[in-house]
């Protein structure tokens, strides 16, 4: 199983330390971003508050797949960051798509440059996404989307991208697009890898480290006239945690 | 809810962005009781103190400081004959909201337009032969000359604080500035910002290819800075989070940090917020107002009666107020009767991303306005009447911000999976860009009026924007794009990608272009094509002032703000000298 991992000295660390609040953390001689890190759920040990059980699946097995983990290189993947805890969080909360201007009528085959025409919130595309990608799985694949093999996952996930081959208003669903479900998926993906880990997501700043962001340090008047010379130091998050 | 009348004032302001906060100190520091009505909330410093706006996601993303589309959506349709459907989400373009309004985010480059700029009619009927531009464009000349308007510009750049260097001091070229500029009276008041790498690549580029290049005038200062009202500005530390963000050192000039401190002191002006005007009541006889209907915070109808009325929100919300309200009469583009809604216009961008192995831009490291632009290409200084077209860009290489969200990458790279992962890591911070600002002419079917289909949630009909691209603009891209082409093969870099519209292209409301939406109820010197004078005076209503962006008659290629700023200050000026002496038009039509 993807979360199955084998007890870590990490984990044993976690489960004696997480009762402390994070600066008692940082005096157990930890640096700041590993106590962070510790202090984040474990993604195994989450329970959604905004998925039901079924759709948290296919949550993780999808983002696994947009930012996957291991590569070339030093970043995480999504899971390894809790970027479906970060979705999970987010699609939650009341603000979350409440900007949206949502009277009608709706014109769902206006042209793409028009921007938003659809009548759904970004929940109700992940609840009718979902459920429209697991159903068409199971008539192709005889398997909800997460129980297919990587190779498959791709290919399906390539499908719903590109409108190609998953047609949602054959399943029922004519005022949603399969393409329009993928890009909330994928942009939200994208933040929760991104963001700042207050949010969730981002867990221990490593994709943040990956790429060499500085995060919230926001001080650069020295080294402005710097040029081409990389930055030497670590992020640090909104809240404090420094890498 | 309950209806309640307040006491009279002198002045009512609605909207607290750069144009309201500018006009209620102006006339507060005459002895004016002023009382500014804001639409959306306080926004105060420990809000946006260290290192609460170091947040992309909130601020970029999720537009934080912004108005809400489910608030304030507006209606979009490429042309007369289509129905308009509503932004249900902020794409090209995106309003501000609450005390400073959109002058606490902006990204504070702070240019003046050239003299042909503001004298572009005149300009089109010397330079260019009959026949030569398109039937429907209707340009006009802004209704004051380059010396009217020149102190007002000096006055709001000590208000800004503006950091850059001469280009023209009275006539005299200056080196390192801009040559094309038109004649200053003063120099600028602080030095330029230090350059990031892509600045000096691109400069040295362009200087090479001949051009002009000269720093981004900036009103992120550059050093601590003391302003005419006695704010003091902190010098800029190159945060990083600029453009969309309010600035958590205090060093970006705002309706905040140059006004609302010294503002805020003054008895004889108060201030409420989540107060949403709907409507400026006229007398019986249309000639004047007599004061404005806003919700509170609570819902109660509330009338604000005052002897003079500004009108400050965002351009397209000034707009909607005077057609909601019957101040003008509304354009109709079939005959070209009335003048509310006439002469609206957006503008375009574009660019080239450069993409470099080996150089490190260290892109976190920048304010919003740091960057080289050139002026070369924009009307009257180069051959634009032989290529058939009118209209310019200022081309410019700026590090608006680095955040990881918003990093550009090859084309070729996977938007998803490893590909993309492995893409974001090699090449995050390894990328310049080199983009273009472009003109944008304003023509017969291009306008603003009530949308018969959508409403907001008082039930108010939304703004209509009638908008599309035309032949003019797009030759412009094209033109601009050989330009650009130009610059990047001398940078040599490792892969480049292109963004240019191409000929017959669509206006797209989800690619983010800028807030730099103009005209709608322009000022001029004809009650039959405009509807302000001068002064910002409603030909029709005259104790009611409407400043912001909706005055210009099209748009230029330099920011909008420093002329919104200077305009402001002028209308100010004039209401202050003449109208509380004479209520009554300023201008005879």
């Amino acid at each position: 199983m993807l979360l199955q991992k084998p007890t870590t000295r990490r984990k044993f660390l976690l489960g004696s330390l997480l009762a402390l609040p994070l600066s008692d953390l940082v005096f157990k001689g930890l640096t700041a971003a590993q106590a962070a890190e510790m202090a984040a759920p474990e993604l195994a040990d989450y329970k959604p508050i905004f998925f039901s059980s079924d759709e948290w699946q296919f949550i993780l097995a999808a983002t696994d797949r947009l930012i996957p983990a291991g590569g070339n290189g030093k970043a995480p993947g999504a899971l390894e960051t809790n970027v479906p805890i970060f979705i999970d969080q987010q699609l939650h909360s009341p603000e979350f798509g409440d900007e949206i201007y949502m009277q009608g009528p709706f014109d769902v085959h206006a042209p793409a440059t028009m921007g938003y025409q659809i009548p759904f919130t970004p929940q109700q595309m992940y609840h009718t996404g979902i459920k429209l990608v697991n159903q068409w799985t199971q008539s192709s694949y005889q398997k909800a989307f997460h129980e297919l093999t990587l190779e498959e996952k791709d290919a399906v996930l390539t499908k719903v991208n590109k409108n190609d081959g998953i047609d949602f208003a054959a399943l029922g669903e004519p005022n949603l697009k399969a393409s329009q479900f993928f890009s909330q998926l994928l942009a939200d993906t994208k933040h929760g890898y991104l963001a700042d880990p207050m949010y969730g997501g981002n867990k221990g700043m490593k994709a943040w480290i990956a790429i060499g962001f500085p995060g919230a340090r926001a001080s650069f008047t020295e080294w402005v006239k710097q040029h081409n010379v990389p930055y030497p130091l670590g992020p640090v998050s909104i809240m404090g945690e420094r890498a | 809810m309950a209806q309640i009348t307040k006491k009279e004032v002198d002045v009512v302001v609605c909207g607290l962005g750069w144009a309201g906060s500018l006009m209620s100190i102006e006339l507060a520091l005459a002895g004016l009781e002023v009382r500014a009505l804001e639409r959306g909330g306080e926004r105060d410093y420990p809000e946006f103190a260290y290192p609460k706006p170091a947040d992309e996601y909130a601020y970029n993303v999720r537009n934080k400081v912004f108005a809400t589309p489910k608030e304030v959506a507006v209606t979009v349709r490429y042309n007369m004959d289509q129905t308009a459907l509503p932004t249900r989400k902020w794409g090209a373009f995106a309003p501000g909201t609450g005390v400073g309004g959109a002058g606490m985010h902006w990204t504070a480059v702070l240019i003046r337009p050239t003299p042909t700029d503001i004298k572009l009619k005149t300009y089109v009927d010397q330079a260019y032969k009959p026949g030569i531009l398109q039937e429907d464009m209707r340009v006009m000349d802004f209704p004051f000359t380059w010396d009217e308007i020149e102190p007002y510009y000096t006055k709001f750049e000590k208000i800004c604080g503006q950091s850059g260097n001469t280009g023209n001091l009275r006539g005299q070229i200056l080196e390192g500035g801009d040559p094309f500029e038109g004649p200053r009276s003063e120099p600028y008041p602080l030095p330029a910002l230090e350059d990031t790498l892509n600045n000096v690549m691109f400069k040295e580029a362009a200087t090479k290819l001949g051009y002009h290049p000269f720093p981004n005038p900036s009103a992120c200062v550059s050093r601590a800075w003391k302003n005419p009202y006695g704010n003091t500005i902190a010098p800029c530390n190159y945060c990083g989070y600029c453009s969309k963000y309010p600035c958590l050192n205090y060093s970006k000039a705002s309706p905040q940090t140059a006004v609302m401190d010294a503002l805020k002191r003054m008895p004889n002006f108060s201030y409420e917020v989540h107060a949403e005007v709907v409507k400026v009541v006229l007398h019986d006889d249309q000639k004047t107002a007599k004061g404005v209907i806003y919700y509170d915070v609570d819902g109660n109808e509330v009338f604000q009666p005052a002897k003079i009325v500004v009108l400050s929100s965002f351009q397209l919300y000034n707009v909607r107020l005077m057609l909601l309200s019957g101040i003008g009469k509304p354009y109709n583009p079939i005959t070209e009767e009335g003048v509310v809604g006439r002469n609206y216009a957006f503008l375009s961008n574009g660019g080239a991303t450069l993409f470099f192995k080996d150089k490190n831009f260290n892109s976190f490291a920048t304010a919003g306005a740091t960057g080289q632009m050139f002026n070369d290409i924009s009307p009257g200084n180069f051959d634009g009447p032989g290529l058939g077209f009118l209209g310019g860009a200022k081309i410019h290489s700026s590090q608006a911000t680095g955040t990881p969200m918003a990093a550009a990458l090859p084309k070729g790279t996977p938007s998803w999976g490893m590909g993309y992962k492995e893409g974001l890591e090699q090449w995050y911070n390894h990328s310049m860009k080199i983009s273009i600002t472009t003109t944008c002419q304003s023509y017969r079917d291009i306008y603003l009026d009530l949308d018969p289909h959508y409403t907001d949630h008082r039930g108010l009909p939304l703004l209509r924007m009638t908008f599309n691209w035309k032949e003019n603009e797009l030759k412009l891209q094209q033109h601009l794009k050989g330009i650009v082409g130009n610059i990047a093969k001398e940078l040599n870099p490792d892969s480049m990608s292109m963004s240019f519209l191409p000929m017959g292209a669509d206006f797209d409301l989800t690619k983010y272009v800028s807030t730099h939406n103009v005209g709608g109820a322009v000022m001029g010197d004809n009650p039959k094509t405009s509807a302000l004078n001068k002064y910002l005076q409603s030909w029709d209503v005259h104790n009611v002032f409407v400043p912001g962006g909706n005055a210009f008659p099209q748009n230029f290629q330099a920011n909008p703000t420093d002329t919104i700023g200077a305009i402001t200050l002028m209308a100010a000026q004039a209401i202050k000298e003449h109208y509380l002496k004479n209520p009554g038009p300023l201008v005879q039509a």
